[in-house]
């Protein structure tokens, strides 16, 4: 695979080629590429898990990005602790909804295919250089998408640019938008939507922020069988990354689980959550 | 009709062999050096732009001298080739070693096939382990011959003179600062006349064992480069014991520690005098 007989270097390991990952992989080992397989006839939803809800808000100064631990296989629970959130490369962080298995290999796809650049470039990308590059990867699901096996990233990352984070939503045809404040993709997400738009402000700080970002998330699960609530016996909490000038950061598992405690001790006052400050 | 004239293969080898040193001498060095936290890298080199140390992978770096086309097509097709073990396999299951032996194979075939130029460069494949006892450097030559090498390995330009400098100097465990200003003075000891190169003529990174991200490689800026060289001086001054010897052409710069024996300049085996044209090899 990765050389020929007599252990040379491959002659298209050799040619001058683009500097993407991806394209390297379409000419010479195509079938690593997830899009590129044969599946069988009919809807394949059930048969698969799924991962659920994911959400991101932005903050001055960078952006933070969640996503609960559940992943489903129609109404059975397939796995109580499944990471749906990751760095894609030091200053932007990706995470999905929908198929887990190929969610998965999409994430690892992109992680390398961003740090291929880079390396070759001795350049990174610009952020909406990385969010373009994200939606052909998406594309090349579609065939798959059609077929029930969605997969529908949220991406998030610093923008030296204007000093502050951004976020991109897709749909499974690789359609890219930049979204304004916060976002939320999967299952949950309108009720996770909801609550957002209730609890969000602009000035928030990273931690006040994590706090919405972790109530939304409750308020989902509250609402959506497929939405995992934080796991308060086993203590699984959502995984919580955050994109600052600092680059990414995953916040560590104690200070998660004080955010969580504490939002869980105030629902025990009021189980519906956080109330608006104000009607007018 | 014309007869072939015949040439033996031996002949014929070398010259080749002799075709590629000559365009590898012409350059400026480069050096791996192993320090206390990982493996430093220090070319002389103006261009900010074309390097000749670069990242492969996470514990991996490429050095290289000769032909800036030439070993950047192979740091390519390196790149391509430790990604793509990484992504098939798992990270921790690209290693030097493999990609040191696709580098021989390709290169030796390269050298010994008569249909295609030899190469005109060397390369080095470097890889920190969890300790200085596990780390590798691999060295490559033109006609893909391959050697493990410990402690520290020049190539390209005046390679043996720098190389003697930095033996006569080098110590195991040696800091980051020790290393840099250690390299840095065994650069501009690659002739009889010593220089004093400045952070802009120079390319500097390393290998960090302590780095908490999964990519070990850094590139030093000019900036912190400078920070270093000017607060590692005095050491290595002590260190550079009573060379009374200081040869006459080191007469402005004394902060320079002076090699105790200034090589002769016919010493150097592989260097031409330099021609001035163009095309010259990094």
């Amino acid at each position: 695979m990765t050389s020929d007989a007599s252990g040379r270097l491959p002659e298209a390991f050799l040619t001058p080629g683009g500097s993407s990952f991806m394209d390297f992989l379409a000419g010479h080992a195509p079938d690593l590429l997830p899009g590129r397989r044969s599946l069988g006839q009919g809807d394949l939803s059930s048969e698969v898990p799924h991962g659920t809800t994911i959400v991101a808000a932005t903050f001055p100064g960078g952006v933070i990005m969640a996503g609960d631990r559940r992943a489903t296989m129609g109404n059975i629970i397939a796995q109580r602790d499944i990471e749906k959130v990751f760095p894609a490369d030091e200053y932007s962080a990706v995470a999905f909804a929908g198929s887990a298995g190929f969610g998965i290999e999409m994430v690892r796809l992109f992680q390398v295919e961003l740090e291929h650049y880079e390396k070759l470039e001795g350049a990174t990308l610009s952020l909406d250089g990385k969010a373009n590059r994200l939606s052909a990867l998406i594309r090349g699901n579609l065939p798959m998408a059609m077929q029930g096996l969605t997969v529908v990233p949220l991406f998030a990352g610093y923008d030296p640019d204007i000093k502050g984070g951004r976020i991109f939503s897709y749909d499974p045809t690789g359609g890219r938008y930049e979204e304004t404040h916060f976002y939320s993709v999967g299952s949950g997400s309108l009720f996770a939507r909801g609550a957002l738009k209730k609890l969000y402000r602009e000035d928030l700080s990273e931690t006040d922020c994590a706090t919405v970002a972790i109530q939304s998330l409750i308020d989902a699960a509250d609402d959506d069988s497929a939405t995992g609530g934080p796991d308060m016996l086993r203590r699984i909490f959502p995984v919580i990354g955050v994109v600052t000038v600092d680059g990414y950061r995953r916040l560590p598992e104690d200070e998660v689980a004080a955010l969580v405690d504490a939002a869980w001790a105030q629902r025990h006052e009021r189980p519906d959550g956080p109330a608006a400050a104000s009607l007018t | 009709m014309s007869v072939p004239f015949y040439v033996s293969p031996e002949q014929l080898m070398r010259d080749r062999a002799d075709f590629a040193r000559k365009g590898i001498a012409k350059g400026r060095s480069a050096i791996a050096l192993q320090y206390a936290d990982g493996i430093l890298f220090v070319a002389e080199n103006r261009s900010p732009a074309l390097h000749k140390v670069a990242e492969i992978y996470d514990r991996m770096a490429f050095a290289a001298v000769g032909r800036y086309n030439e070993f950047e097509n192979l740091r390519i097709a390196g790149v391509r080739l430790a990604d793509m073990r990484g992504y098939s396999y798992d990270r921790r299951d690209v290693t030097g070693r493999a990609l040191a032996n696709a580098y021989a194979q390709t290169l030796g075939a390269i050298f010994s096939s008569g249909g295609e130029k030899p190469l005109e460069v060397e390369i080095l494949v470097a890889e920190i382990g969890a300790g200085p006892a596990d780390d590798q450097i691999y060295r490559l030559t033109y006609d893909g011959s391959i050697a493990d090498v410990r402690g520290y390995a020049v190539m390209g330009g005046a390679a043996e003179t720098v190389a003697e400098y930095i033996g006569e100097h080098y110590s195991d465990g040696i800091s980051l600062a020790g290393a840099v200003r250690l390299a840095v003075d065994a650069l501009g000891h690659d002739s009889t006349e010593v220089r004093e190169l400045t952070p802009d003529q120079l390319e500097v990174a390393v290998l960090d064992r302590t780095r908490t991200q999964m990519r070990k490689f850094k590139r030093i800026s000019e900036e912190s480069l400078a920070g270093i060289l000017s607060e590692s001086s005095p050491a290595v001054d002590a260190k550079s014991e009573s060379g009374s010897g200081s040869d006459a052409s080191d007469s402005s710069e004394s902060s320079t520690g002076d090699t105790p024996v200034a090589p002769p300049a016919d010493d150097a085996p592989v260097a031409p005098p330099e021609d001035s044209d163009d095309d010259r090899p990094l």
